[in-house]
């Protein structure tokens, strides 16, 4: 183990005095070195980030759009098939539309229901998860019990329903999503804080008369923060499974944006001539929901404090 | 023991209410249910008769009683679609769900733990690597992707097995392997966990220091103690299953209470499908209920704690 204070030693010599610095690594340093020695967090980073970059620059990497039907080009098979062609690299869909194109335009509702749920989720979960477990005593029963009928309700029917009613747009399916998968949060952040809310440090900032909220939001909070992104990360995952689910099942997002759930679905009616229409967006979902869930095992085994793991 | 028990008893009774609250009011969002009796072509008189006939006139809470009264003898209304009692129709499906809901999990709970001991056996072994491969397969895949995938291998390709219906027991191996999987690696990660924990602990040392076989070892000292996290995981992914068999009853078109639900929603039958809720979340309550009871059974810590 490193020290992490800071060693001077002189070594005196006859002749000149040289200084040398042996220096502990820095958290920073420490941190750095461990995302660069994790292979899980370097394979879910990259494509996290391959995935971002591909959704936002969509429109300057295709030259098709991906709402323009042309029925002389329908169900052409990928580029790797006998009847390939290097014009469709994934071929086309049932209506003629570049299949390449439709999953890139996926990504981003994937993404946007995936981040959006999770942040969503996560700020109802997180502070909930900081006042049940600050306060305590009643308080605490209550987030608990909310927890506990979250728990209870079967999740996908009722969002199912929830979206019948209220509609499949990207908002709604977001918005529904956000509002039930925070009980993960709440139960991680709830048991961190009461960790936490001990320590001597916040024992000291009660004493020199910080306020409750002060306390909870600078000195509970920061140490809830890495468990957050951990939890966020998994959510994201769910989401974004949970939106495909809803849109294949075709009471989720509503045609003809391009999901990669409701591809799967309008595929499935050629999938038995046509497998690639079901397998190529299945695929997409499981790379992006897998690397999504090594980034945030990584983030977790990165921002650990050192000896733990 | 009795203690702990009364107390978990009265909070599953009080999440109860809730979630029969929670439910009936999904009913009221869905719209104005005596438009949707009375039918398409009705007057505005015909909608008022039917809301008075049906007592949708009457304040919400009274409505809620009337409902939950109802509900306690034995009648949760009538499905608006085919007019059929919904407890009848639930009563018909159940066994279906109910019965891929105990293979799903038998067949997750067989690949799991063996996995998960031999995993902790052997850390960072390949086979705690492929496990773990596997573990993380498992989450990540859409599992109504994973049974089209299937239909298109072993359905249509090889022509194994068929790819729907409920008639036989070889319909259900492709729904079970399906739902299966997604509860699989939760209960494969906590079996591991829980017996790399043990492993490492006191006891372990002195009954391999007192000359116990390895099997002993593992199966009587650690796995008792490994699996108590595991009883009650499998009893809440029970009550997952019943509700989470939406998704996979619909790809093989299973006629379980989850197809039914789905169903039910497209045709906006609420009446069917506030039942099923409420109904999936009482069993999931009873669930983990009887789970933890069955935790304070096995482990006197908690049980006189």
């Amino acid at each position: 183990m490193t020290s992490i204070e800071r060693d001077r030693v002189i070594i005196s010599s006859p002749a000149p005095t040289y200084e040398i610095e042996i220096e502990a690594p820095s958290p920073h340093m420490i941190m750095r070195r461990r995302a660069l020695t994790h292979p899980g967090f370097l394979f879910g980073a990259t494509i996290v980030l391959a995935t971002v970059l591909i959704a936002l620059c969509a429109p300057l990497l295709t030259p098709y759009d991906p709402y323009a039907q042309d029925l002389s080009q329908r169900l052409i098979p990928p580029v790797w098939a006998l009847k390939g062609s290097w014009a469709h690299l994934l071929g086309t869909d049932a209506m003629g539309r570049d299949y390449l194109t439709r999953l890139m335009y996926g990504a981003r509702v994937s993404l946007t229901i995936g981040f959006g749920a999770a942040a969503i989720a996560g700020i109802i979960g997180t502070s909930l998860g900081l006042i049940g477990g600050y306060f305590g005593g009643w308080v605490d029963s209550v987030v608990m019990y909310l927890v506990n009928v979250k728990l209870a309700l079967p999740g996908i029917l009722v969002a199912l329903s929830l979206i019948e009613v209220f509609g499949g747009s990207v908002f709604s399916v977001t918005l529904i999503l956000g509002v039930l998968f925070w009980d993960r949060f709440i139960v991680v952040t709830r048991s961190v804080t009461q960790q936490t809310r001990v320590a001597d440090y916040v024992t000291a900032a009660e004493a020199v008369g910080a306020s409750r909220l002060r306390i909870i939001l600078g000195e509970v909070l920061p140490n809830v923060l890495n468990h957050i992104i951990v939890i966020a990360s998994l959510e994201m995952a769910v989401a974004i499974l949970v939106e495909a689910a809803l849109s294949f099942l075709g009471l989720g997002i509503r045609p003809p944006t391009p999901s990669w759930g409701l591809m799967i679905s309008e595929g499935r009616n050629f999938m038995f001539f046509q497998p690639y229409l079901v397998a190529v967006p299945g695929i997409a979902i499981l790379v992006l929901v897998v690397a999504i869930n090594m980034l945030g095992d990584g983030i977790r085994d990165i921002t650990a404090p050192e000896g733990r793991n | 023991m009795s203690r702990f028990l009364i107390h978990r008893a009265l909070i599953a009774l009080l999440v109860a209410i809730t979630v029969s609250i929670i439910g009936f009011t999904l009913l009221r969002l869905s719209g104005d249910l005596a438009s949707a009796l009375a039918g398409d072509t009705a007057t505005q008189a015909q909608i008022a008769n039917t809301a008075h006939l049906y007592g949708l006139d009457r304040p919400l809470y009274i409505q809620y009683f009337d409902w939950v009264w109802k509900a306690l003898h034995g009648d949760l209304g009538r499905s608006l679609f085919t007019n059929e009692p919904v407890t009848f129709l639930i009563g018909q499906r159940i066994g279906v769900t109910v019965q891929l809901s105990i293979m799903s999990l038998v067949f997750a709970l067989l690949i799991a733990i063996p996995l998960g001991v031999v995993a902790a056996t052997r850390p960072n072994s390949w086979i705690d690597r492929a496990s773990l491969g596997l573990a993380v397969l498992g989450q990540g895949m859409p599992n109504f992707w994973f049974g089209l995938i299937l239909i298109i291998v072993f359905g249509v390709s090889l022509r194994w097995l068929p790819i729907s219906g409920t008639d036989h027991f070889s319909n259900f191996i492709m729904p079970t392997i399906t739902l299966g999987t997604s509860v699989m690696p939760a209960i494969m990660r906590l079996t591991r966990t829980g017996m790399l924990d043990a492993l490492d602990s006191d006891y372990i040392r002195t009954a391999r220091a007192k000359g116990l076989s390895t099997g002993s070892v593992l199966f009587k000292h650690a796995l008792r103690n490994a699996i108590l996290p595991v009883v009650s995981l499998t009893a809440v992914s029970l009550g997952f299953l019943l509700g989470g068999s939406v998704i996979v009853e619909s790809v093989f078109a299973l006629n379980g209470i989850g197809f039914l639900a789905f169903q039910s929603i497209l045709r906006t039958d609420f009446p069917v499908v506030q039942s099923i809720v409420v109904f999936v979340s009482f069993c999931y309550i009873l669930l983990t209920l009887v789970s933890d009871m069955i935790n304070a059974y096995l482990d006197p810590r908690i049980r006189l704690g």
